[in-house]
């Protein structure tokens, strides 16, 4: 397996969208890291996508890790069951 | 709680079925719904209260719109009640639940008290599983999909079987209309199918953040035991007291409304109508005149017959919601075709009554009552037959039987003079809060007696700002100091005089100055009570002389016990009723204590308090300790009442002090001062007291000591402990007191000895670091040991850091103890490390007790009152435990 790490900058107009192309291209990275700065809401889709992303990254035993998650977005993920599913870096 | 309709069978609670029973593929069905809710309401949370707002209105539009459509479903579907009454249920749960949410909030902050420091702030359920009625379908999901909505939380509802198209259909287009405004997808979903197995796994399911229980008595009992928080109903059965002085007129028209209101299925409505006597025959004239069938005995036995299950006592399924004339015809009842409600005349409430139980359906029990009380007593009794906690109703224009029926009748909603179906909904005829969900409190197995509202859906968070407690600073009305102060008696205007003295103040001729200085028209009686703490009986013979004399002005000149026990006797002289036991009432904070002293005088007197040492300062302090040898202890008084009016500190009446009262009492003073700097309770006004008391006591007290006629050395110590006393009435003292009085009491040390040998380590004990901290809301952190420094700096003793400030001035009071020749040891007092090891349970335990240390700002352990003890049995120890002082200095 390769080493490499993917970065990938999540758009906040369509995040689930992101979320699934980032999805297709965790094949080859043992590590990825979303980039959420300008994510400011995230919708029910959206956690679905995130949830069958971390489901993916689970059974690769691909590292998921979200950056520049604000406050709300963390409590939401939290909420849906998500955030002790995913690494969070400021 | 109840909601506008009690299911009304089965009224056996069955037990819910296994959620084990369920396949694998209903279970991933259900999950699908819990996980569509909870990503529903977690991105619910980022909404802002105008986004949501934004969703409820048009939510509400579109209820009102299909309020017909949805009524006509709930109709055709469930058989029961009236299309034009659900359509205005439909329109009640729409328009008047949104009037009263709509300037609601319910995101953030939603109250805010800024004079309590206190503000609201909403914080989402989640997941709510809904279970909805068959009565009340259509109506009950309207209602609640508002409250969801306005509250951000997502709802899974779960119909009744026989009205699950009406209700899919409600919630259809609530959903729509809400996720076409914004809402989050998956906001509502819906049951497929209804089954009492899907009902248990979702109630037992880990997501479920509350269940909302509308229906029978089998789903309100499974809600309540599923273990999660829940909102259940509770049955009713609407007692109605229709009073001789009610407008007959419109009571009448009122409880056939009500009554008749979507055919009776609605349970607030009214059950059975206890009627006066003297208007019984006229109103059920007027019930007939409008459209009801007034039974009689046959008939009433055949209607018992046809609507209530003789096996349960419980009303028939089949006769719910059905109209009068239905329910008449299948009682074989022949009635006219427009009959609106069957009435029929009970004698009694109970089984062998049948028909005094709840009927929802327009059948009408009601009872002549010979007088109020009767008619009370039954309507207790209806209350009683499955109905408490929920409505009741009473008309009356007469205040008193509105007040002695809310009284009697355990009811969350009490309606006056209106419908009470209606009613009970809230908005339409009343004030209170418009609801589709009763709570029936405690009576009736709920956990509330409110209308259920937007505020039951949110979990309210209290942020409680740190409030500065209020303060106070209170001295005596008028203080004469200095040398012939007692001339200022002169002023004083008094007819009857009575001196409070004890023997030596009279061998001494103190008593004579005093007199001296009276006004000649005044009678001047001593009374002279001997040394030591007062006792009862003293009290009491210092009372009888006061009334004999009918004293208007009352001196007492002494040491601290003289003026104690003056204190007390003008406390009973005034107040001949207090008691002195309940009143020495232990209290944590004195403006919140339990026992008031009382304010209501049969007589008044001045009292004046010369104090004749300088130490206790009594003369200006509220307190006051009495000893109770029959129970061989003292009982202390606080009350800023006992304050003296007048204090006068001349030093002419100290100059006789021996040298060793003078170091006593000057020590005391200095204890009293330190303690207040340091109390939880010291503020600036106490501060500017205790320091100055501290460096009059430090400059003086070793002179007075040395050269007892330096008048200006006397003069000044005894200004200084009535300073610290000033300090120390308004700021309280600390363990240092609560020490001494234990072993003060346990070997006969005088206070201020005691105090003296407790001193140097109490200072080290409060400036090193708590191992347990005294809640303090008036302090911003830990600052005993700053304000230690700060005497040392007041007192000039130099040192760099706070933890040196703090040693030298322990080395200081050290200094001045060895000034004063005080014992440095409790051992060198001659008491035996056995003695005193014997008696080290009782010194802890007494010195635990001692409310003194309340306001010291180190908690102490019980462990360590026993350490202070032996450091003090000691003498040494000081140094060790000074050692680690915190060096915190910001």
């Amino acid at each position: 397996m390769s080493t490499i790490a993917m970065f990938i900058k999540i758009d906040g107009k369509r995040i689930a969208e992101g979320l699934q192309e980032a999805q297709s291209k965790l094949n080859g990275s043992s590590e990825a890291v979303l980039d959420f700065t300008s994510v400011l809401r995230v919708q029910p889709k959206d956690l679905a996508a995130l949830e069958e992303l971390a489901q993916v990254a689970e059974d690769r035993g691909i590292k998921i890790e979200l950056h520049g998650v604000n406050v709300g977005i963390y409590k939401v993920l939290k909420l849906a069951k998500l955030a002790s599913r995913f690494a969070f870096r400021a | 709680m109840a909601t506008v309709t009690n299911e009304p069978v089965p009224r056996q609670i069955r037990v819910p079925p296994s959620p084990e029973d369920l396949s694998a593929e209903r279970i991933a069905y259900l999950e699908s719904l819990v996980v569509q809710a909870r990503r529903a309401a977690a991105a619910f949370t980022q909404y802002t209260q105008e986004e949501v707002d934004r969703i409820v209105k048009p939510m509400v539009v579109a209820g009102l719109e299909q309020a017909q459509h949805l009524a006509r479903l709930a109709v055709e579907e469930t058989s029961l009640g009236v299309l034009e009454d659900k359509a205005l249920k439909n329109m009640v749960a729409t328009e008047f639940v949104y009037n009263y949410v709509k300037d609601k909030k319910t995101v953030g902050a939603i109250r805010e008290f800024p004079e309590r420091g206190i503000v609201e702030v909403a914080e989402p359920i989640g997941v709510i599983f809904s279970l909805t009625p068959i009565t009340n379908p259509t109506s009950t999901v309207l209602f609640k999909c508002i409250m969801a909505i306005k509250t951000r939380n997502a709802a899974i509802f779960s119909p009744h079987p026989n009205a699950w198209r009406c209700c899919f259909e409600a919630v259809r287009i609530m959903y729509e209309t809400a996720l076409e405004h914004g809402a989050p997808e998956g906001a509502f979903t819906c049951l497929e199918s209804h089954g009492l197995q899907e009902n248990a796994y979702l109630m037992k399911h880990k997501d479920i953040g509350l269940i909302d229980a509308t229906g029978g008595p089998g789903v309100v009992k499974a809600a309540y035991s599923s273990g999660k928080p829940a909102l259940g109903v509770g049955p009713g059965n609407t007692p109605v007291y229709l009073e001789k002085t009610a407008d007959l007129n419109m009571a009448v028209v009122d409880i056939i409304t009500s009554k008749t209101f979507d055919n009776g299925t609605i349970c607030a409505s009214e059950q059975t109508v206890v009627m006066d006597d003297e208007i019984f025959d006229l109103a059920v004239k007027k019930f007939v005149d409008l459209g009801a069938h007034l039974c009689n005995e046959t008939e009433t036995k055949m209607l018992e017959r046809a609507v209530i299950d003789p096996e349960t006592g419980f009303m028939q399924p089949v006769a719910v919601g059905q109209k009068a004339t239905d329910i008449a015809h299948r009682a074989g009842i022949a009635v006219k075709p427009n009959t609106k409600l069957l009435i029929a005349q009970i004698e009694g409430v109970g089984r062998e009554h049948p028909l005094s139980v709840e009927k929802l359906f327009p059948v009408l029990s009601v009872y002549r009552a010979k007088s109020v009380d009767e008619a009370l007593k039954v309507c207790v009794d209806v209350n009683h037959l499955g109905g408490v906690g929920h409505t009741a109703v009473v008309f009356s224009r007469n205040d008193e039987v509105v007040r002695r029926f809310s009284e009697v009748i355990n009811a969350g909603r009490i309606i006056v003079n209106s419908p009470g179906s209606i009613g009970a909904f809230g908005g339409v005829y009343n004030d209170m809060v418009p609801t589709f969900s009763f709570g029936c409190g405690t009576g009736g197995g709920n956990s509330t007696t409110d209308n259920v509202n937007v505020y039951h859906y949110l979990n309210i968070k209290r942020v409680a700002r740190r409030t500065q407690a209020h303060m106070w600073f209170r001295v005596p009305n008028q203080i004469y100091f200095n040398m012939n102060a007692v001339e200022n008696l002169r002023r004083l205007q008094s007819k009857s005089t009575i001196i409070i003295t004890n023997p030596a103040m009279e061998q001494i001729g103190y008593v004579d100055v005093v007199r001296r200085q009276l006004l000649p028209e005044a009678l001047v009686h001593v009374c002279v009570i001997p040394d030591g703490e007062p006792e009862v009986k003293t009290i009491l013979q210092g009372v009888e002389a006061l009334n004999y004399y009918k004293a208007d002005q009352i001196i007492a000149l002494g040491g601290g016990s003289v003026i104690d026990a003056a204190k007390i006797m003008k406390l009973k002289y005034e107040s001949p009723d207090a008691d002195l036991e309940e009143l020495a009432a232990p209290f944590m904070d004195i403006r919140k204590r339990v026992v008031e002293y009382p304010t209501e005088k049969v007589q008044r007197a001045r009292l004046i308090a010369i104090s004749t040492t300088s130490g206790t300062g009594s003369e200006v302090t509220p307190f006051a300790v009495l000893s109770d040898k029959e129970r061989g202890r003292k009982v202390t008084l606080a009350d800023y009442s006992l304050t003296p009016d007048v204090a006068i500190v001349d030093p002419q009446f100290v100059l006789s002090m021996p040298k060793g009262l003078t170091a006593d009492t000057g020590i005391d003073c200095l204890t009293h001062a330190l303690e207040a700097a340091v109390s939880i309770y010291a503020s600036p006004y106490t501060d500017s007291n205790a320091m100055q008391a501290i460096r009059l006591v430090f400059k003086y007290l070793p002179i007075a000591y040395e050269r007892p006629n330096d008048e200006e050395a006397r003069c000044m110590m005894h200004n200084a402990a009535c300073i610290a006393a000033i300090a120390f009435s308004n700021a309280a003292v600390g363990v240092n007191h609560a020490l001494a009085h234990a072993f003060g009491a346990r070997f006969g040390i005088t206070h201020g000895r005691a105090n003296a040998l407790m001193l140097p380590h109490v200072i080290a004990f409060n400036a090193s670091v708590p191992s347990k901290f005294m809640p303090s809301p008036n302090q911003r952190g830990y600052i005993a040991h700053k304000k230690y420094a700060t005497i040392t700096e007041l007192l000039g003793l130099g040192g760099s850091t706070v933890e040196e400030k703090v040693k030298r001035l322990i080395a200081a009071t050290q200094q001045l103890l060895d000034q004063l020749a005080i014992p440095r040891s409790i051992a060198e007092l001659g008491i035996s490390k056995e003695q005193f090891e014997l008696a080290m349970p009782d010194l802890a335990k007494n010195a635990f007790d001692d409310p003194s240390w309340r306001s010291n700002p180190r908690m102490p352990l019980v462990s360590e009152l026993v350490e202070l003890f032996w450091i003090a049995y000691r003498g040494r120890g000081t140094a060790e435990s000074v050692a680690d002082l915190h060096q915190q200095t910001a």
